[in-house]
């Protein structure tokens, strides 16, 4: 009787701990549709896009800098990059906007382009400007250096 | 027939024998009235987005790129309509910029910019017409609206009072330099400063 008491105490804790873990129930992480197929369901409250330009770190790996600016409006296209009305080379110094990496100049083989590199052109295919809202899932990323001064005081 | 005609002429001619001077005083008050403002009604028409998107021109190309744009909907509803940016509120200014437009007339007639391909074609061209404009009259028809005096540069975001504060205080540049392509789709911007 003993034991099945104390097997049964360490399951309820186990599913507790379980529960706690997540901050979103699992159904609700694998779709983006919160109500039945039939229903038209009330979409959530817009997010506002963060405006402070102050630079944050990043969530993951080699994640590329997040874009810490509304950019509303920005025209992307053969005709004209926006972006690069401040973050190009030569608009840095009045802009005083992060310079556009050296390794958006080259191309596949390495070589050093004079302008941006076709396959770096469209900015928000990896930068993203970020929206002031509660994430879904706990980011537990830990950055290299972190991991390094941990382990070297232990 | 012919007689009549003699008769209107002279009457035309020296009208003061014919009738007063006071009939044609107030007649001559009276008419100028009713002239003058039947020529600002029909100015005002002409100064109606519902006259400029008349013209599949506009209504095909830059209406539809304003139509994303914050100054068409945005969260307080005031929004700009054509004329607010592309004609000035001063009289003599609007008649001067409405003969200038008489060259848009002869466009239409003869199809300048009658398809996309075409309008895309000469993007560069009109839209360094409208820098220009805006260049050479310090952005007036931006600060109808936009008055600096009343720009409250601690409810701007940091980028933007930094700019404000310094370029646009001392006069050193004015609204088009930077705000290039806020209402319409930019042009091909090679060589242009800024870009």
């Amino acid at each position: 009787m003993k034991l099945m008491q104390l097997v049964s105490l360490a399951a309820v804790m186990s599913l507790s701990l379980g529960v706690n873990a997540e901050s979103v129930p699992e159904d609700k992480i694998s779709t983006l549709r919160q109500a039945p197929l039939n229903v038209e369901s009330t979409p959530p409250r817009m997010q506002k896009v963060m405006n402070t330009d102050v630079k944050q770190t990043r969530n993951y790996p080699m994640q590329p800098p997040v874009i810490p600016h509304k950019i509303d409006g920005y025209q992307i296209d053969t005709k004209v990059n926006k972006c690069m009305s401040c973050h190009a080379r030569n608009r840095t110094k009045e802009s005083q906007a992060p310079m556009v990496s050296v390794t958006h100049y080259m191309d596949r083989q390495n070589n050093f382009l004079a302008n941006l590199s076709p396959r770096r052109y469209f900015c928000t295919q990896c930068h993203v400007s970020q929206l002031d809202a509660k994430p879904q899932v706990e980011n537990e990323f830990v950055d290299i250096d972190q991991l390094i001064n941990s382990e070297a005081k232990h | 027939m012919l007689d009549k005609l003699k008769k209107v002429w002279q009457v035309l001619k020296r009208p003061s024998i014919h009738y007063s001077l006071g009939f044609l005083t107030l007649g001559g008050f009276v008419a100028g009235v009713i002239f003058w403002g039947g020529f600002n009604t029909a100015l005002e028409a002409t100064n109606q987005e519902a006259f400029c998107i008349s013209c599949h021109e506009m209504e095909n190309n830059v209406y539809q790129e304003l139509q994303s744009t914050i100054h068409f909907s945005n969260r307080s509803g005031v929004r700009a309509t054509c004329p607010d940016c592309h004609v000035p509120h001063e009289w003599t200014d609007k008649i001067a910029r409405k003969m200038q437009a008489s060259k848009e007339v002869w466009g239409k007639i003869f199809g300048t910019i009658n398809t996309r391909e075409k309008f895309e074609a000469k993007r560069r061209e009109l839209a360094e017409h409208e820098w220009d404009r805006l260049k050479a009259n310090d952005s007036l028809e931006c600060r109808n609206c936009h008055n600096f005096d009343y720009m409250d540069f601690t409810r701007q975001s940091t980028r933007a009072s930094n700019m404000h504060s310094t370029s646009l205080a001392s006069g050193e540049k004015t609204c088009i330099d930077c705000h290039k392509g806020i209402a319409h789709q930019l042009p091909d911007m090679e060589g242009v400063e800024g870009f």
